[in-house]
């Protein structure tokens, strides 16, 4: 396989975009990522979105999203992995390019939550719907009992878990395109309105329209284009029991240690060499677990090092510069993709106020359901 | 959900029927064709034991519509005593009473009414045993 990067990066704001359709949504962002690579053309696309049936009634959308690109005609397919389908959109457009087969992908992803669906209900058609939600569980009740599990094994408070909130806000308080900029306080998190027991609403990611776009291409490409790229080092995937009764423990997300493993490998890098992450905070709970699970911290330990700035902006490694997906918001699809967005801004060093200082090598995780796939690539800057 | 989507579960959700690894004696709730443990693809028809232990669990304040009317109500990780894994509601309890390793027994119990027919879905729920 030959090496792949990532020429051109494009996104909409995030959050509840009543006046944008699905299509639209998506092909301004696309459209941005075009612009922004300079490329005159494409020769195919991956769209990750997790439920556009649902949320809007519609399928077949990589044929809709190529003709309102004004594009109709280019190759395109629709990829699904629950919350990690961005994520998965980037590792399909990679696969092309390396291949061969392409020589300039489109990675997409979009979501349209606010058109009135029953949010909590599609959200949970991602958890086993014969075992899980027949019994009335939601994503954040999965979640919840992540964490409980994580408290009664590990010690981990209340208060570490708001913690991871507080910096997420603080990163996403500089991000022009979050959802929710405003910074909140430990206080705050713990006296919201409870969702699913221990967690409450600002331990959860929001319900956000959206939608983010990236163009991969060979390194001949880049070189030619004569603009910053980064080098995509690693993609890896793991998948997992979708139930999360079936997993032997509970305080876990094996798919994210299984993949972070292949991934340092691929890439030929320890944890300790990332500069920067943007992971999968659906939750509060799941910033704390996928940090242990790639290796940041001893099980266990997260909660304690969050709350001691490990991972704040100017800390060893900062997590989520973006604002992540509590503050920066969720729109299901489009997430896996903004989440390599911003590693590539920290890796052209255009972050703005976010930058983490000599950002060479950053990571994204993104992860579908209560852990039942997950994603990890690893980035690096081209200078 | 459609009556035939939830009648063909119906071993499972009355009589809390698994499939036993012929090979390695792992307990697949709901059955399943090949085993995760060993890769084998045979099996026997078990009934799980109707009782077990709280591994986790949470109460859920907001429900999808179908539950909107229940909350709010607790769900469990439970494992059986023959050692498989299942979520339930956990009732008959205040939420203070629940803890991790607390003993529950199964009981069927009505799970919900679907949609505006109001067709009655049943299966199991846990119940603190004291
Ligand atoms: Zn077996």
């Amino acid at each position: 396989m030959r090496e792949v990067a990532i020429v051109g990066i494009g996104m909409t704001p995030f959050g509840e975009l009543w006046q944008d359709s699905l299509r639209n949504l998506f092909a301004k962002a696309a459209l941005a990522a075009i612009d922004d690579a300079g490329v005159d053309h494409i020769d195919g696309m991956y769209i990750g979105a997790m439920s556009t049936g649902l949320f809007v009634g519609q399928e077949h959308i990589a044929s809709l999203m190529a003709d309102y690109l004004g594009m109709p005609g280019v190759p395109a397919a629709h990829v699904e992995s629950a919350c990690a389908s961005g994520g998965i959109a980037v590792r399909q457009a990679f696969f092309e390019v390396a291949s061969g087969a392409g020589e300039i992908i489109l990675a997409g992803g979009v979501e349209k939550m606010n058109d009135g669906a029953d949010t909590t209900y599609v959200l949970a058609t991602a958890a086993d719907q014969e075992y899980e939600a027949f019994h009335g569980v939601t994503f954040p009740g999965l979640y919840a009992m992540i964490a409980r599990a994580h408290i009664h094994k590990y010690g981990t408070t209340r208060e570490q878990l708001a913690d991871v909130a507080v910096k997420n806000h603080e990163n996403g308080f500089k991000n022009p395109n979050a959802q929710f900029r405003m910074k909140i306080d430990r206080e705050t998190v713990m006296n919201s309105t409870m969702v699913a027991d221990p967690l409450r609403l600002l331990d959860c990611s929001p319900v956000t329209d959206g939608a983010a776009a990236v163009i991969v291409a060979s390194m001949d490409v880049a070189k030619k284009l004569a603009r910053p790229y980064v080098k995509i080092k690693a993609s890896a995937m793991a998948t997992d029991s979708l139930a999360l009764h079936s997993r032997k423990d509970l305080a876990a997300l094996p798919a994210v240690q299984k993949a972070a493993e292949r991934a340092y490998k691929q890439a030929g890098v320890t944890p300790d060499k990332i500069d920067v992450m943007e992971v999968h905070d659906c939750f509060t709970i799941a910033e704390l677990v996928v940090m242990e699970e790639l290796g940041l911290v001893e099980r266990g330990k997260a909660g304690a090092a969050v709350s001691a700035g490990m991972t704040r902006l100017g800390g060893k490694i900062p997590v989520n510069t973006s604002g992540g997906l509590k503050s920066k918001g969720h729109p299901v699809g489009a997430t896996g993709v903004a989440q390599v967005i911003e590693i590539v801004e920290q890796l052209r060093g255009a972050a703005g106020d976010r930058q983490v200082a000599n950002a060479g090598l950053g990571l994204t995780q993104n992860m579908g359901g209560s852990g039942g796939s997950c994603v990890i690539h690893i980035l690096e800057a081209m200078s | 959900m459609i009556v035939p989507r939830y009648t063909r579960e119906i071993p499972q959700r009355y009589r809390l029927e698994a499939g036993k690894c012929k090979k390695c004696g792992y307990l697949a709730f709901p059955p399943r064709v090949v085993c995760p443990e060993c890769g084998n693809r045979r099996f026997v028809t078990v009934r799980l034991k109707p009782a077990g232990t709280i591994l986790t669990y949470t109460v859920i304040h907001v429900a999808e519509d179908n539950f909107a009317a229940e909350t709010p109500f607790a769900v469990g990780v439970v494992e059986t005593d023959d050692g498989a894994r299942l979520t339930a509601q956990i009732v008959d309890c205040k939420p203070e009473e629940i803890e991790i390793g607390k003993r529950v027994n199964l009981i069927l119990r009505r799970i919900r009414k679907e949609g505006h027919a109001g067709i009655l879905q049943y299966g199991y729920k846990a119940v603190l045993q004291r």
